[in-house]
C-alpha cells in the first residue's frame, strides 16, 4: 500500500512538472510563432512593394493602394506621431497623480490605504477599456467641447486623458509595492537625522524606490501604446497632424482597428499596416526589455 | 520653520546659571506600545562628555530607551511617553520639535544603513536638510566628518562612489559620519558593532572614545565586554527598569543589586 502510494506521488509529481512544462513551452512557441508571422506579414511592405523604412517612419505621406499591384504611399508618420503624443500626455498627467496616491496610501495614511485605496485600484485595473472610452465619449468629449469652444471635442487631450486614467491605477499599485518594499532602515535612518516627513519622502523614499517607479511607469506606457479601443472613441481618427491639443488625429492602434477589415488581403494597405502591427510589437518588446533591465538592475542593487 | 537653532537659544536661556555637566535628565519616564508598558519609571541623569553603556538582556528596553531620548518612538502608532526629559534644561517632549531634536541627538543604528547614494551624499545629507548648499561649505563638512569618524584617508578617493559598495565597517563608519556632519551633541549608538568583524568593532570602539571629547555618547550593548572596555558609566535595564546605574567599574565589579550581580556574573535566568 506504502509503495503504490509513493507511485501514485511520483506519477502526479512527473504528471504536473510535464503539464507545466508543455504549457510552458507552449508559450515560447506561440511568442516566437506570432513574432515571426507579424515580421512576415509586416516586413511585405518593405520587400514586395518596395517602400523603405525611412518612408514608413518618416514621411507623412499616406496612400496606400488597396490593390497587388502597390505603387500608393506607406509614410505612417501621423500615427506614430500620434501614439507618442497621446502616451506622452497621458503620462504627464498621470504619473504625478500616481506617485502622489502611492506615497499616500503607504506613507501617509496607510489605513485609508489599505482599507479604501487599494481595493479601489484594484476595481480600476478591472474595467474594460470599452467602459473608459464610452464614459469619455459622452462625458469628456462634450466637456471639453465646451469648457474650450472647440469644434470636436475630440482630440489629442481627451485621448491622453482617457489613457492617463487607465494607466493611473497600474501605475499606483506597481509603485506602491515599491515604495512598500523600500528597507525600513532608510526611512529610520532619514527620520534619525532630523529630515522631516516630505524630506524624508522626496530624498530617501522615492530614490530608493526610483526602480520600482521606474519599472510602474514603462508598464503604464506599455499599456497606453497598446491601447486601441477607448482611444480610437474619442481621438476624432482625422488623418493630420494636430495642430494643437484640443484638434483631433489618429494613432497606431486606432487606425489598424479601424482600417484593417477593409484592407484587402496581399494588398499593400494590407500589408502597411502589418507593418503598423509589428511596429507596434517592436515596440512593446523593448518596453518588456527594459522593464527587465531595470529589475536586474534592482536586483543588483539589493 | 525647522530653525537649528532653537534647542540652543532655548539652553542658553534655561540654563544660563549653570552650565551643567549634565546632558540627559530623565526623571519618571514610562513608555506604552498600546497597553504594554516597556519603561517603568526611568530614573537617569546622563554626563556630558562620557561614553554611557545601557545593558541589560534582550527585550529589557534598551532600544525602546535610547529612542525616547530623540523621539524616534513618536514614529510608532500608539507608542505614549509620560514622565520629563530635559536636554541641557530644555523639556525634549514639550519645548522641541523632534525634528530640531533630532539634529542635536544623532543615531547610529545597529544594521549600517548608509542611503543608496554616493559617499559624499551620505554625508552631506544632514547639512543639505539644514539648508546648507554652498559646494565649499558642503566639502569641508563631509571632510571634517569623515576625518572624525577615522575613515577619510580610506574613503577621501572615492567619495563619488555608491556607499552600498563599502564593507560593514566602513559603512558604519560613514554613517557614524553621517550623523556627526549634522553637528550634534549627543550621538546614540544603538548595537553598532553587532553586525560587526571584531576589527571593524575595535575601530568603532576607539572612536567612541575619541568622539567623546567632543559629543556625549550613549550606546546600547548586549556585550559586556565592550562596556567594561569603553564605556564610563553603566545602567543595566531588566524588564523595562532601571536597575542599576553607577561607574562602569562599580557596576561590574562590584555591582550592588541582586539581579545585577547574577547578570554581570554570567548567572542569568
Ligand atoms: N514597536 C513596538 N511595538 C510594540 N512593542 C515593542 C515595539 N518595540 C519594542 N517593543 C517591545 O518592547 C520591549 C523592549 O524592546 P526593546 O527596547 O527593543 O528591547 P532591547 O533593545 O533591550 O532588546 C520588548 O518586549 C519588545 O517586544
Ligand atoms: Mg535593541
Amino acid at each position: 500500500m506504502d509503495t503504490s502510494r509513493q507511485q501514485n506521488m511520483f506519477r502526479r509529481e512527473y504528471l504536473g512538472k510535464g503539464i507545466a512544462t508543455v504549457c510552458g513551452l507552449f508559450l515560447i512557441v506561440l511568442t516566437i510563432a506570432i513574432g515571426c508571422f507579424l515580421l512576415g506579414k509586416g516586413s511585405l511592405t518593405f520587400t514586395q512593394f518596395d517602400h523603405s523604412i525611412t518612408e514608413f517612419l518618416f514621411s507623412s505621406q499616406w496612400k496606400p493602394s488597396d490593390t497587388e499591384a502597390g505603387g500608393g504611399q506607406v509614410g505612417a508618420l501621423i500615427f506614430i506621431v500620434g501614439s507618442i503624443l497621446t502616451c506622452a500626455l497621458a503620462l504627464l498627467i498621470s504619473v504625478p497623480f500616481s506617485l502622489c496616491t502611492a506615497i499616500f496610501m503607504t506613507k501617509i495614511s496607510p489605513q485609508l490605504g489599505e482599507k479604501i485605496i487599494r481595493p479601489a485600484v484594484e476595481i480600476f485595473v478591472g474595467i474594460p477599456s470599452v467602459v473608459y472610452g464610452w464614459v469619455g465619449l459622452v462625458v469628456l468629449v462634450p466637456l471639453i467641447k465646451t469648457v474650450f469652444h472647440v469644434q470636436h471635442g475630440q482630440s489629442v487631450l481627451a485621448a491622453a486623458i482617457v489613457l492617463a486614467v487607465m494607466i493611473y491605477p497600474t501605475i499606483t499599485s506597481v509603485s506602491a509595492d515599491a515604495i512598500r518594499s523600500v528597507n525600513s532602515k532608510y526611512i529610520e535612518g532619514a527620520y534619525g537625522l532630523g529630515s522631516t516627513r516630505w524630506q524624508m519622502i522626496y530624498k530617501v523614499l522615492l530614490p530608493a524606490a526610483s526602480t520600482g517607479i521606474l519599472t510602474a511607469i514603462v508598464l503604464g506606457l506599455a499599456r497606453a501604446f497598446g491601447e486601441a479601443l477607448a482611444v480610437s472613441m474619442v481621438i476624432g481618427k482625422m488623418r493630420a497632424f494636430p495642430d494643437s491639443l484640443l484638434a483631433p488625429t489618429n494613432n497606431l492602434t486606432s487606425a489598424i482597428a479601424s482600417d484593417m477589415g477593409g484592407a484587402m488581403d496581399g494588398g499593400e494597405f494590407n500589408a502597411a499596416l502589418w507593418s503598423m502591427a509589428l511596429l507596434l510589437f517592436i515596440i512593446s518588446l523593448v518596453f518588456i526589455l527594459i522593464i527587465h533591465a531595470l529589475s536586474g538592475r534592482k536586483g543588483a542593487a539589493a | 520653520m525647522y530653525n537649528d537653532s532653537v534647542l540652543g537659544v532655548a539652553a542658553a536661556e534655561a540654563s544660563m546659571p549653570i552650565r551643567s555637566n549634565l546632558s540627559f535628565t530623565c526623571n519618571h519616564v514610562n513608555l506604552y506600545y498600546g497597553s504594554f508598558q516597556a519603561l517603568k519609571d526611568i530614573n537617569l541623569k546622563i554626563e556630558r562628555n562620557k561614553i554611557t553603556a545601557l545593558i541589560g538582556p534582550s527585550g529589557c528596553g534598551k532600544s525602546t530607551f535610547l529612542r525616547t531620548l530623540n523621539r524616534m518612538n513618536d514614529l510608532v502608532p500608539g507608542c505614549r511617553v509620560e514622565g520629563e526629559i530635559m536636554l541641557d534644561g530644555v523639556d525634549a517632549y514639550k519645548d522641541v520639535d523632534p525634528i530640531v531634536l533630532r539634529r542635536h541627538v544623532g543615531m547610529v543604528f545597529q544594521q549600517p544603513n548608509p542611503f543608496p547614494k554616493s559617499i559624499y551624499d551620505n554625508v552631506a545629507y544632514g547639512p543639505r536638510l539644514k539648508g546648507i548648499t554652498k559646494k565649499a561649505e558642503l566639502d569641508e563638512i563631509v571632510e571634517t566628518s569623515l576625518r572624525q569618524a577615522a575613515i577619510w584617508d580610506e574613503l577621501k578617493d572615492r567619495l563619488k562612489k555608491s556607499a552600498l559598495g563599502l564593507s560593514g565597517g566602513q559603512q558604519q563608519r560613514l554613517c557614524i559620519a553621517r550623523a556627526l556632519a549634522v553637528n550634534p551633541e549627543v550621538l546614540l549608538m544603538d548595537e553598532a558593532t553587532s553586525a560587526l568583524d571584531p576589527i571593524s568593532t575595535a575601530h568603532i570602539e576607539d572612536l567612541a572614545l575619541e568622539l567623546k571629547k567632543k559629543y556625549t555618547v550613549i550606546m546600547v550593548t548586549h556585550n559586556m565586554q565592550q562596556a567594561k572596555r569603553i564605556a564610563d558609566r553603566t545602567a543595566f535595564f531588566y524588564l523595562g527598569e532601571m536597575v542599576e546605574y553607577g561607574d562602569t567599574q562599580q557596576i561590574f565589579d562590584n555591582p550592588q543589586k541582586e539581579r545585577t550581580i547574577r547578570y554581570v556574573s554570567g548567572n542569568f535566568g
